[in-house]
């Protein structure tokens, strides 16, 4: 398990826990919650934000909010 | 007498809401602001039968029932009040085809409320090319309701929208999830201590920060045998309802929509890789900027000569037609040019808000936020701060209120104060009429003067967001979350939806400003104290006496005109801008384009047009106006350090309203209004001093 922002782009992962009290609402609001696939599709030009897709929605988020949110591999 | 039904359209950004606004209410559309507070308010009608009319509510775009913005608080505010004249008899929900399961988070709250919520699924002739199934019919049994595809592009499906919003009694209004089973402790004890009301309603009063729940939230949390929550404790239980809220979604969709998922790249992925490019990116972006502006710049002169032209003509025909009079006058030289100097605005204004509707409706604006935060993080912004920055090319007032979207207070507190830096449209009319006057019409000369002056206006907002994030200590944990949409075709039908009515607004707004001011200098103007206007005709004729080369009557005027109250007011203020290369007309320009910008053309039109009799252009006026020892009034010091005014100073009374309202102090506006002004004065002055 590793958190988000160290996932390599393109490499599928799925949500696995995060720190709820350093997450916005918002963010699980738009399907950012356990169990969900994860891709990092682009990293920004100087490496952030990171653009994801998670389950059908398309987001972006900054690395800082990434460290909080724990992600497993997919084989 | 037809019945009416009130029809509340929601749903998240990019499903395509407002599109399907457009579609229903067609140009039948009412905008307003809701009351006390800056939100767009949208009504439009929407003929259903002969018996029956719905008034549509275009509701501001949320994801969800939380509340995390003001936009966001209204949608509440209005659902969970029964008694706002705003409650609807029945919601529409909009959702993306492709992104069926998150519009279906909000549906499920908004049926929570007990309102016959319809589905309406937007988009649908996508459903094809993106291998998209959907069993309607299942799909309406597993929710509860109707459900409608449609598409707003392809004009489908809205007949049988009609039928079932006739059909409205017919829907069912009960809740299809249960916020108790998230804590049944919890929800027990509120459902036994208020058992005549709705506990989700209540769950929302207790969550939400909505005004005017404060009553009754405090008649909720303050009772004594209910236990309250540490807000730590309510936010965990809200991350609960929602995973919980998706876990029913996802049952539903499991048995309800198949998606085959298309093996090729798509369109979008290769659009992504080159326009968020750490190279082209950037250069695919400021070419655009470029674009936009050069082509204002073009698209425009022809059709604003054409309405300098026409007024001046309209002007003088009144004149020499109308019996002569103060009437007469107040027409010809007040209101005709003060409404010239709001008509004239139009063509710019338009093309403006044409290319940002359109870099809007594509879906590319997300791409440059996300390109841009880590630098603009630098200076104290954020990536969001990149569309008050750029619509405040248009106009800094949406501009300011677009900063809602700004999670972090500070960001969003320093993106207020620099945005009014950008150069507005208001700004537009002030450097065209001058550039033309000052600069030579030889290459690009003047496209880049108008070019470095936009650069000029971006380059200020940055080194004062820089200034403003080194001199602020306090920094808080930012939050940034940002949907990116697939990309889309533009609506040629929403874009010029949204030019015609921005530019409406804006040209009825600032038209009551211009035209009442107007009115206002022309008496002034007309008017003057003691002798020395009452007698000006004997004054200037006995001066003259011998002299018979001289125009007696213009002389006359001119006499009049520095002696009237506006003259004296204006010399009063002539020795403070005297070293700005400014004389007591251009004085009187500055003090009137205090209240807006765009009054300086308007108000040196209505000046000249008293002082001169002459059938002549508002361009042409200024070009003859000479100072006291005969050179051009309007040589390239004074144009430079007029326009360099224009871009620091703040004189937009509505700007400093709206920041107060956002800002809730008036602290921030006034900090900006002083600090604006002065710059723009240091700078003239350094300016015109050293280019003199």
């Amino acid at each position: 398990m590793i958190s988000l922002d160290l996932l390599k782009k393109k490499q599928p992962a799925v949500i696995d826990q995060f720190e709820i009290e350093k997450l916005p609402l918002k963010l699980i609001e738009m399907g950012c919650l356990p169990g969900n696939e994860i891709t990092l599709l682009h990293s920004a030009p100087f490496k952030d934000p990171i653009y994801l897709k998670v389950d059908q929605s398309h987001l972006a988020i900054r690395r800082e909010m990434a460290k909080n949110i724990f992600v497993r591999l997919k084989p | 007498m037809p019945q009416t039904l009130k029809v509340a359209l929601l749903g998240s950004p990019n499903t395509g809401k407002t599109s399907v606004f457009n579609t229903l209410s067609k140009l039948n559309q009412k905008v307003g602001n809701y009351p006390g507070i800056t939100v767009e308010k949208k009504e439009g009608g929407w003929i259903l039968n002969k018996y029956c009319k719905a008034k549509l509510y275009d509701f501001p775009g949320c994801y969800s029932l939380n509340a995390n913005s003001i936009d966001e608080s209204i949608v509440i505010e209005t659902l969970l009040n029964k008694k706002d004249p705003d409650h609807p008899d029945v919601a529409i929900v909009v959702a993306d085809v492709e992104n069926l399961k998150r519009s279906l988070l909000f549906f499920t709250q908004i049926k929570g409320l007990k309102i016959p919520t319809i589905l309406a699924i937007n988009m649908a002739d996508r459903m094809k090319k993106k291998g998209i199934e959907i069993d309607v019919a299942l799909l309406e049994k597993e929710l509860d309701t109707k459900v409608v595809l449609v598409s707003a592009r392809k004009n489908t499906g809205f007949d049988r929208l009609r039928r079932v919003l006739l059909d409205h009694k017919n829907i069912p209004k009960k809740e299809i999830f249960d916020i108790s089973k998230i804590d049944s402790g919890y929800f027990g004890n509120l459902k036994k201590t208020f058992p005549k009301e709705s506990i989700y309603r209540l769950w929302l009063l207790i969550t939400q920060e909505a005004n005017f729940t404060k009553l009754r939230r405090k008649r909720v949390t303050d009772t004594s045998d209910f236990q309250t929550l540490s807000t730590t404790s309510l936010k965990k239980l809200q991350q609960k309802e929602t995973v919980q809220r998706y876990v029913l979604i996802n049952d539903v969709l499991k048995k309800t929509l198949v998606i085959n998922p298309s093996k090729a790249t798509s369109f979008g992925a290769i659009l992504d890789r080159i326009l968020i490019h750490k190279v082209f990116g950037y250069v695919i972006f400021f070419a655009i900027l470029m674009l936009i502006f050069e082509s204002i710049y073009d698209f425009s002169g022809i059709p604003m000569d054409f309405i300098d032209g026409s007024f001046t003509q309209l002007s003088n025909w009144i004149k020499s037609n109308l019996p002569i009079g103060n009437l007469t006058n107040l027409i010809a030289e007040g209101l005709i040019p003060g409404i010239g100097g709001v008509v004239i605005f139009i063509p710019q204004i338009a093309l403006l808000y044409f290319f940002l509707a359109l870099l809007e409706e594509s879906g590319y604006m997300p791409r440059v936020i996300f390109l841009m935060d880590k630098g603009l993080r630098k200076f104290g912004l954020s990536g969001k701060s990149v569309i008050p920055l750029v619509s405040g090319t248009a106009c800094a007032i949406p501009a300011v209120m677009t900063t809602r979207n700004i999670e972090n207070w500070r960001e969003r507190l320093i993106t207020i104060l620099v945005t009014p830096f950008t150069t507005c449209a208001a700004r537009l009319p002030v450097y065209a009429i001058l550039i033309s006057l000052v600069i030579p019409d030889k290459g690009f000369y003047q496209s880049l003067t108008l070019m470095g002056l936009y650069l000029i206006g971006f380059g200020a907002a940055l080194l004062m967001a820089w200034i403003l994030h080194k001199s602020f200590m306090v920094d808080k944990k930012s939050f940034f979350v940002i949907e990116m949409p697939s990309y889309k075709m533009p609506l040629l039908k929403n874009v010029l939806y949204t030019v015609w009515e921005k530019t409406r607004t804006f040209i009825v707004e600032a038209g009551k400003i211009i035209l009442a001011i107007s009115i206002v200098l022309w008496v002034l103007a007309t008017n003057g104290p003691g002798q020395n206007f009452k007698q000006a005709e004997e004054i200037v004729t006995n001066q003259f006496v011998e002299d018979t080369t001289i125009d007696l009557k213009a002389q006359i005027q001119a006499h009049k005109l520095e002696n009237s109250y506006i003259g004296i007011i204006g010399r009063t203020i002539e020795p403070a801008i005297v070293p700005l290369g400014f004389d007591w007309k251009i004085g009187i320009a500055l003090l009137s384009s205090f209240a807006a910008r765009e009054v300086f053309v308007g108000t040196l039109a209505t000046i000249y047009s008293v002082d001169s009799d002459r059938q002549e252009t508002i361009k042409m006026k200024m070009a003859n106006e000479k100072r006291g020892d005969g050179t051009p009034l309007f040589t390239l010091a004074t144009g430079i350090s007029l326009m360099l005014f224009y871009a620091f100073a703040l004189q937009c009374m509505s700007t400093v309203a709206v920041v107060k309202k956002e800002t809730k102090t008036w602290k921030w506006p006034m900090i900006q209004l002083f600090s604006m002004t002065s710059l723009a004065y240091l700078v003239s002055l350094s300016v015109f001093q050293i280019l003199q």
